[in-house]
């Protein structure tokens, strides 16, 4: 009667204490620039040593600018430094490194599935909340902080408490120009942006089971903005066909009894959840934020809130703070609300079927004169099939500038953001305040119904655009 | 190694936003550093200053009446969003050494745990009387015994908290949990090995 989550957890238990905690063992780590330095330094200071580098993939991706001249140099000194810093401690640890003028340089939760390190029934850490992408293979996958990015490297371990369970079944075909990223911004509009705290929540139904890899991927990526440390998915044919023949998926020697271990990894019929929800996703529109939480998500047909309809006084308040930063006035059409730049990209939506989406309707179409416009594969790989493909040429045609691989206008770190009061149709993950630079406002929607909005100048519905 | 916690009898600063985020807590642009120390600087950066980077008078840790406070009261869901240290760090290195909400996310809750801070989960209710009192009287006292796991707040009223004994004792010690895990590490060499068995495919050097 466990849980796929119940099955992974218990084949990783080193040991258990009295109070509930247990010492979980890691099979994967992946690192990036940002919050692993720290990390390397108390090891250093504690004179410790990495315990098993042979587990763990080092990847810039947060501070590297997407244009062609970062492979000479870096113009922003802390950028710069903290690159060199984890090209230093992986080197010096003997950890796989994927450095900037490597091909396979990406986006960390991307590069990973890519290179066949994320495989069903493992634990998987980074220090990095969008960790939850991973779970789309059927495996515990996590973000943790630097002091638990610390401790993994030192004993390949982590104290956790067991999560509760929770499962969320999605029903329904989805209607042409609909996506995953609006099967999870409807998730989350409907539990909000702390329904899953506490909890591990895997996804289930023929909604998810006719997904890509590359769509589920989408789905476990923005669990963390329901609350929840862990997404997860059960793996099948589609997991198994996705992974052969990539570089560190088991070899041909051992892959039959892989698939046969990662075969029986699901929930049990009788599986005890602490929580259930459904969706019915038949019906489903495409789905655009107007605030400035990811739970702040509505049908494209739809408009901007009325605080003074709001619930109770925390909410009514939160909605007016919302509509005050965001410059919008309750009432507003979405679909009237006009745009200054486009960000086609980031750990949720830069794989290729996202791209190709997005490229199907900029296709033979123009970018509005008003909009600038980014597209950021996620991955060298995702780039160079793109360009096999001819996406590349779709986008510039249109008037999308076509970027390098990394996290760039997701959160400001690197040179692509916002300018103060800009605001941004974008594929990213959150539309939290000043995220995607000081100022800057966000509004979260899929891959085509961000070329739609590039097109018409303002948030559009991508079925009329594209009509 | 982190600072021990002792009890905290200190002004309590009252923030009274729901779903408050770590980018929120610190931008990203403060987190190019590659030292835990020093991010105080860039705390709430943009709700304390406006664009000239001028004190925001309103802001409650703008206020003179707040200033010095090391208890931070605040709605729920505190610290949603990224897993970024940085932002314990900086609340930290501003002199917060506790935070009460009604919740927190589950990533920041662990955060705080390594770093000395004590998140302080209390029902909703409570929370917003204590939000109200501080707001009425600014520089009102907070009273946080971890030890006896209570917070007693200006009007005199006592809220009793529960918190995972291990991490109690964490905080009350400053226990190094690394060093405590490393003196079972006979026990994860012996599960590799059993592991290694099960699973031999994971047990490749991915850097080979």
């Amino acid at each position: 009667m466990p849980t796929l989550f119940g099955k992974i957890w218990d084949r990783h238990v080193v040991t258990a204490r009295e109070d509930g905690n247990v010492l979980l063992y890691i099979d994967r780590h992946l690192v990036h620039e940002v919050t692993s330095p720290q990390a390397f330094e108390g090891l250093r200071a504690a004179g410790r040593p990495v315990r098993r580098p042979g587990t763990m993939l080092a990847v810039p991706d947060h501070n590297v600018p997407t244009t062609r001249d970062r492979v000479e140099w870096i113009d922003d000194r802390e950028s710069r430094e903290q690159i060199e810093a984890l090209r230093g401690n992986a080197l010096g640890a003997g950890i796989a490194l994927f450095d900037i003028a490597d091909p396979r340089q990406g986006i960390v939760h991307i590069v990973g599935p890519e290179a066949g390190l994320v495989q069903p029934g493992i634990t998987v850490v980074c220090g990095d909340s969008h960790t939850g992408t991973l779970g789309a293979f059927g495996t515990i996958a996590f973000g943790i902080g630097t002091s638990e990015v610390e401790h993994v490297l030192a004993t390949q371990a982590l104290w956790q408490k067991k999560p509760r369970q929770m499962r969320i079944t999605v029903n329904g075909a989805l209607r042409s120009l609909v996506t995953p990223k609006d099967v999870i911004l409807a998730v989350i509009a409907k539990i909000g942006a702390s329904g899953g705290t506490g909890y591990a929540i895997e996804f289930a139904g023929e909604t998810i089971r006719r997904m890509s890899m590359e769509g589920r991927m989408t789905v476990c990526n923005m669990t963390i903005e329901a609350g929840a440390r862990f997404g997860l998915i059960a793996p099948d044919g589609t997991t198994f066909a996705y992974l052969k023949g990539r570089p560190l998926s088991p070899p041909p020697s051992l892959w039959d009894a892989a698939v046969g271990y990662w075969k029986g990894l699901a929930s049990d019929p009788d599986a005890a959840w602490d929580r259930e929800e459904t969706l019915e996703a038949g019906n489903l529109e495409p789905h655009v934020t107007w605030g400035t939480s990811p739970q702040d998500a509505l049908p494209v047909g739809g408009a901007v809130p009325d605080p003074a309809k709001a619930a109770d006084r925390s909410e009514r308040e939160r909605i007016r703070r919302a509509l005050d930063y965001m410059g919008l006035a309750a009432g507003t059409p979405l679909t009237d609300i006009p745009v200054d730049k486009v960000f086609i990209g980031s750990c949720t939506n830069a794989r290729i079927e996202d791209l190709r989406a997005a490229a199907e309707v900029a296709k033979g179409r123009k970018v509005a004169a008003n909009v600038t416009a980014l597209v950021v594969p996620g991955s060298g790989q995702v780039k160079r099939k793109a360009e096999e493909e001819g996406l590349d040429r779709v986008f510039v045609e249109a008037g999308f500038q076509w970027r390098l691989p990394g996290c760039s206008m997701c959160l400001g770190m690197n040179p692509d953001r916002l300018n103060p009061g800009e605001r941004c149709a974008s594929t990213s993950n959150r539309n939290f305040e000043g995220r995607q630079g000081p100022g800057g406002r966000t509004h979260l929607m899929s891959p085509p119904m961000a070329a739609a909005a590039a097109v018409a100048g303002r948030i559009a519905d991508v079925r009329e655009v594209a009509r | 190694m982190m600072e021990k916690f002792g009890s905290l009898d200190t002004v309590g600063v009252p923030l009274d936003r729901g779903n408050v985020d770590t980018d929120a807590i610190i931008p990203a642009r403060y987190l190019k550093t590659v030292k835990r120390t020093g991010l105080g600087v860039g705390l709430f950066f943009a709700w304390r200053y406006d664009a000239e980077g001028k004190e925001l008078p309103g802001f409650p840790l703008n206020r003179p009446e707040y200033r010095g406070g090391k208890v931070l009261v605040a709605w729920e869901n505190f610290g949603c969003g990224s897993s970024r240290e940085h932002a314990v760090w900086a609340l930290m290195d501003f002199g917060f050494r506790a935070v009460i909400a009604p919740s927190f996310s589950d990533i920041f809750h662990n955060n705080c745990l390594k770093n000395g801070i004590l998140p302080v989960t209390l029902p909703a209710a409570e929370v917003r009387s204590l939000l109200d009192a501080l707001s009425a009287v600014p520089g009102s006292r907070v009273e946080v015994d971890l030890a006896g796991q209570t917070v007693r707040g200006p009007r005199g009223d006592l809220h009793p908290f529960r918190i995972d004994p291990f991490a109690k004792t964490c905080l009350l010690e400053g226990l190094d949990e690394i060093a405590l895990t490393l003196a079972s590490a006979g026990e994860i060499d012996r599960y590799e090995r059993e592991r290694g068995k099960v699973t031999p495919w994971l047990f490749r050097d991915l850097a080979g």
